[in-house]
């Protein structure tokens, strides 16, 4: 049998009368008091780097991520505003997910081979793995946006398309079927 | 006393309980908001009113309402009459006990003399403390009429933690009651005006600073708040209010703050000097250095006012610290501390105080 031996610590006379611990104590919530206090009164008059508490006010304030954070995936473009896709499958084939829909088609550049008529991730499906951004031979798929919020009323609702992935802005907090509206 | 200084007193102390109630309601806030600042957190503040958040002090009434319009549940076994009782015998004895704090000096207007206190009693002391003493009765009542085993379990608790800290406060006050010889709530304050060395104010912390430790402790225990608050014990060990709801609780509620309240206001008159300002005389403020400045008797008053409120509200702010630093005391642990060392303690200052008094 294992036992765990608890070794209590032997308290000296000053701990065992109380007075001068409870003061020790009564220092710190304090000096958190008086700080947080400060920091609140010069936060309200403009010293906006100084927080008294650690919270984040979640719907107003967002808790900054950091940059390599997988969010939800965006589309690049060229400079004419087409996609940066070149329809290659790369991604749709390491999604372990199989979350990734490409449907292909001719580019009208020629010396573009191809170009992706539709592309459609199932975010219900979405592992967030990242496996798409670094298997993408063109750099067109990034996880980037810094968008979390990614909620529907429905699995249909979580299939972004094309659009909603190149213009994330666009589509923010957007639920693009809502079922309780056909 | 004539018929007009009689109304001004009751004026005054209608305006003194005014304000109690108020700042009982607001300590719910400060409760809040104060241990939210102690641990970096930012505390209730999504009340909102046409857009105005006022640092969440419409919670205050967010929660009467609340407590105003939840079901006020009845067990069918309860004894209806006590059990009804016990919440307003609570708050009853907590509220007269204020009638005797003197919050202000006597204010003479023209040739009226309001005395800024309820009740100028011989024994104001011994007053509060019995009215301490039978607010015990609304909590036992209220643990044995809800026919309850954890009620009965928590009132009994409670029963014999106050009554075992009461004993301890009564004999901490004994030294400052021979050092002062009045029990004359008034008359102690104004014992406290006199001055050691021509300078240091002669509050009663000054001259009875291991009473005022004991004082604070045991009437802290009587409040039934943490580090004492066994009776209570929201989440854990269930106290006596247990099958109260709605307002009946809200009264349970409020009584704690009433007695946080009357603690500070007892530790600011008989240990710190109750509306005595360090300097001001009946005409005015006297400096160190042999300036004045003379004031008009109103103001004096209004200042000796200002002084009680501005301790008042220290100790409340002193008391929830202490309810925010400190973990609960194990119930051993809490009759061990209350018998065997407060109370001897107590008995002890006594004997030194009475031997400091016989030899010089």
């Amino acid at each position: 049998m294992a036992t765990i031996k608890v070794r209590k610590h032997k308290l000296n006379f000053l701990e065992r009368i109380y007075l001068p611990e409870i003061f020790r104590g009564l220092f710190i919530t304090s000096f958190h008091f008086f700080r947080n206090l400060l920091f609140h009164l010069l936060r309200a008059i403009g010293f906006k780097n100084l927080r008294g508490a650690v919270t984040f006010q979640y719907p107003e304030e967002i808790r900054p991520l950091a940059k390599r954070a997988r969010t939800r995936h965006r589309l690049t473009a060229r400079e004419d505003g087409s996609p940066r896709c070149v329809a290659c499958m790369m991604c749709e084939t390491v999604c372990p997910a199989r979350c990734i829909y490409i449907v292909a088609k001719e580019h009208p550049d020629p010396n573009i081979e191809k170009m992706p008529a539709s592309f459609d991730i199932d975010l219900g499906k979405c592992v967030y793995c990242g496996f798409c951004v670094e298997a993408c031979p063109e750099d067109a798929i990034r996880m980037d946006t810094q968008i979390l919020n990614i909620a529907a009323y429905s699995r249909e609702g979580m299939l972004y398309d094309m659009d909603a992935l190149m213009h994330p802005e666009k589509h923010g907090d957007r639920i693009l079927v809502d079922p309780r509206k056909p | 006393m004539n018929l007009l200084s009689t109304i001004g007193q009751l004026v005054a102390l209608f305006a003194f309980f005014m304000g109690v109630l108020s700042l009982a309601g607001l300590l719910t806030w400060v409760e809040r908001k104060q241990s939210a600042m102690m641990q970096d957190r930012i505390g209730a503040n999504r009340a909102k009113i046409f857009g105005l958040r006022l640092f969440g002090l419409f919670h205050i009434l967010a929660d009467a309402i609340k407590m105003l319009t939840k079901e006020n549940f009845v067990p069918k076994s309860a004894d209806k009459v006590l059990y009804q009782l016990a919440p307003v015998v609570s708050v009853f004895f907590a509220l007269i006990a204020f009638s005797a704090i003197p919050f202000g000096d006597t204010l003479v207007i023209g040739d009226i003399r309001i005395p800024l206190q309820g009740l100028d009693l011989n024994v104001g002391l011994l007053y509060i403390f019995a009215m301490l003493s039978l607010g015990v009765y609304g909590v036992i009542l209220g643990g044995f009429s809800s026919q309850s085993n954890y009620s009965f379990l928590g009132g009994l608790r409670a029963s014999s933690q106050l009554i075992s800290y009461e004993i301890t406060i009564g004999a901490s006050i004994v030294g400052l009651v021979m050092v002062y010889g009045t029990l004359n709530l008034n008359q102690m304050v104004y014992a406290q005006g006199e001055y050691l060395w021509g300078w240091l104010p002669k509050w009663g912390f000054m001259v009875q600073p291991v009473a005022f430790f004991l004082f604070l402790t045991a009437a802290i225990a009587e409040t039934k708040r943490v580090p004492f608050d066994l009776p209570e014990g929201e989440s854990e060990i269930i106290g006596y209010f247990l099958e109260y709801s709605g307002m009946r609780f809200g009264m349970f509620f409020l009584t704690d703050f009433l007695e946080t309240i009357l603690v500070a206001c007892l530790a600011a008159t008989l240990f710190f000097g109750g509306w005595q300002v360090p300097g001001l005389f009946n005409d005015g403020f006297h400096f160190l250095n042999g300036g004045a400045w003379f004031l008009p008797p109103f103001a004096v008053t209004g200042f000796r006012v200002l002084g009680f409120m501005l301790k008042v509200a220290f100790f409340c702010w002193f008391l929830m610290a202490i309810r925010w630093t400190l973990p609960r005391f194990r119930y051993d642990q809490l009759m061990r501390l209350g018998w065997t060392m407060l109370f001897p303690l107590s008995i002890l200052n006594i004997f030194v105080t009475g031997l400091v008094l016989l030899l010089f």
